[in-house]
């Protein structure tokens, strides 16, 4: 079944044109191998992911509560604005500063409250994305060492885990900034009624979804980086050695 | 091809000088063989002592005082012991020896594919461990071709992509690579599963797709870790049977540690590995003594 015939015969033509050019540090390919990993191996891809979209999903809401929040402060001081222009009677001066020190307490009170959320939420994100990447890393040492046998060298290896991992990472935050704001947006709908809708600052909610896609991709890649190093540095031996 | 007569049922078959047994009826042909290559048939004579005639052997290998100690903790496990080998250019090296013998260990010295605790492995007179990051892999990619006991596909890959891997990072045009991919699978015999994962095929047809990947980049060495380990006899003795003819007529020197008797027959030397250490080395002309006591 195996004809050796031809292939001797082959590799006696092919003898002129030795040596091509060195090991270029192939992106398109680097990128063609990392999609077919994560198209591939969807269910491990949908894992990894999971801790991102939860992440997200959590500071989303977290600032899309913000937004809706400042609305309905908005409206609030904007009847108590048209309340004291209705009556146009005896609220003096300090009536007035002393409603807005209240509106403005509770303002700064509600900001820590949510950057510490956001905090907690970012946490949430890191643990979930570093242990998933770890994980998706380490059952693939034996690929690894099997790749750096056929001559790849070690940056070709982390630049595949990081195409994969900013892609996974982007995809997550998507889904989890979609996720996250949908499902604040529904709960603060049925509080405050449709009209918050229209009172909410989108230009600032839009700029809250860029973060939140960028923070996701950030947090993924610093998250796979040093287990992918690691994976690259080791000896191919050792690599191909591991029993996961 | 050299034709030759099966002893016991008379059909005459064309040979490579490789097969030993007849196919039809099972006898042993290799007394016939042995007549045929001392008449001198190009095709059925052993490549025996090829550089003898030279005065100074071109080793492609060769390593000084190699060991390689594993650390386990507290425990030290010593793999190899010392050991001084030279394998010449084109010749045909079996490596023997029990289980845990340190075979893996030294091929994975050899290869590149770890470092000695002491000592040194040369190739081509080049120390290893003066390569930098991209010789070394330079060296991995075109110098040798690996063949595993585990075939170690890319899981995900499809056969012609696994094939294609080596020449992706020889840089290899994309047209180029996939022609030749799709060659070389033909060669092994799986033409018709270019597009197949590693899972939809045998045991036998992985280890071909291997054979193909590491033919990729017409590799001067191939180092085979019991290739034939997991295979089924017919599939072992064709993998047997390509090695050999590729040491023969295209200078490919052959590594390769093995339990197989089938390979020991084709080999130049015989290296016998025990705890870590050369025991013995086998020229050729013991070999036949040898096989031929054990066949029995
Ligand atoms: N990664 C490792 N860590 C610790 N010890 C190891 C490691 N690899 C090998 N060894 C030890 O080194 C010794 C030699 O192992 P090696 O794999 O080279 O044997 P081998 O001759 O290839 O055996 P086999 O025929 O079973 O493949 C063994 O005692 C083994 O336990
Ligand atoms: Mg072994």
């Amino acid at each position: 079944m195996i004809d050796v015939d031809r292939l001797l015969a082959a590799n006696k033509s092919d003898h002129g044109e030795e040596i091509r050019r060195q090991i270029v540090l192939p992106w398109p390919q680097a990128f063609r191998i990392a999609i077919r990993n994560v198209t591939l191996r969807l269910g491990r891809a949908a894992i990894t992911a999971t801790g991102v979209i939860l992440g997200i999903a959590f500071l989303m809401s977290v600032w899309t509560q913000a937004v809706v929040e400042e609305a309905t402060q908005d409206e609030q001081s904007i009847a108590i604005a048209t309340g004291v222009g209705a009556s146009e009677t005896v609220l003096d001066d300090e009536d007035l500063g002393a409603a807005a020190t209240t509106g403005d307490e509770e303002h700064t009170e509600g900001a820590a409250r949510r950057s510490w959320l956001v905090v907690m939420s970012l946490l949430v994100c890191g643990v979930g994305i570093t242990n998933s990447m770890l994980m998706s890393v380490t059952e693939r040492f034996r690929e690894i060492g099997t790749m750096k046998c056929l001559g790849a060298m070690d940056e070709f290896i982390v630049r595949l885990f990081l195409i994969e991992t900013a892609v996974l990472g982007f995809l997550g935050a998507i889904v989890g900034a979609i996720l996250g704001h949908v499902i604040m947006l529904l709960v603060s709908i049925i509080r405050f009624g449709v009209s918050v809708v229209p009172k909410m600052d989108w230009g600032q909610m839009l700029i809250y979804i860029g973060f939140a896609l960028l923070i996701g991709c950030v947090i993924s890649l610093v998250a796979a980086v040093p287990p992918a190093v690691r994976a690259a540095r080791m000896p191919p031996a050792a690599a191909l050695s591991t029993e996961v | 091809m050299a034709k030759i007569e099966c002893p016991k049922c008379k059909k005459v078959i064309e040979t490579t000088g490789l097969v030993t047994v007849c196919p039809d009826c099972g006898a042993d042909m290799r007394e016939v063989m042995e007549k045929l290559a001392r008449f001198g048939d190009e095709a059925a004579r052993p490549k025996l002592g090829k550089d003898e005639s030279m005065t100074t052997h071109e080793f492609i290998v060769r390593t000084k005082g190699l060991k390689k100690i594993y650390r386990m903790g507290d425990v030290e496990v010593p793999a190899l012991r010392g050991v001084d080998l030279d394998i010449r250019r084109g010749e045909y090296l079996s490596i023997m020896g029990p289980s845990g013998s340190g075979k893996s260990t030294l091929f994975n010295m050899v290869g590149g594919l770890d470092k000695p605790s002491s000592g040194t492995c040369f190739i081509e007179e080049v120390d290893m461990a003066q390569l930098d990051a991209f010789e070394l892999a330079w060296l991995r990619c075109r110098k040798i071709g690996y063949i595993f006991q585990t075939f170690n596909l890319i899981p995900v890959m499809t056969a012609l992509e696994n094939v294609t891997l080596p020449m992706i990072f020889a840089g290899m045009g994309s047209d180029e690579m996939l022609e030749r991919g799709a060659f070389l699978l033909d060669v092994v015999g799986l033409g018709d599963r270019l597009h197949h994962k590693p899972f939809e095929l045998s045991g036998g047809q992985q280890q071909r797709v291997a054979v193909a990947r590491a033919l990729a980049n017409a590799p001067a060495i191939i180092l085979a870790d019991e290739p034939t380990g997991n295979l089924d006899l017919q599939t072992g003795k064709e993998i047997i049977d390509l090695l050999k003819r590729l040491n023969a007529e295209s200078e490919t020197t052959i590594i390769s540690a093995t339990h197989d008797l089938k390979m020991i027959d084709v080999s130049d030397r015989i290296v016998h590995i025990r705890d870590g250490q050369v025991e013995r080395i086998d020229e050729r002309a013991d070999i036949d003594l040898e096989v031929g006591t054990l066949g029995e």
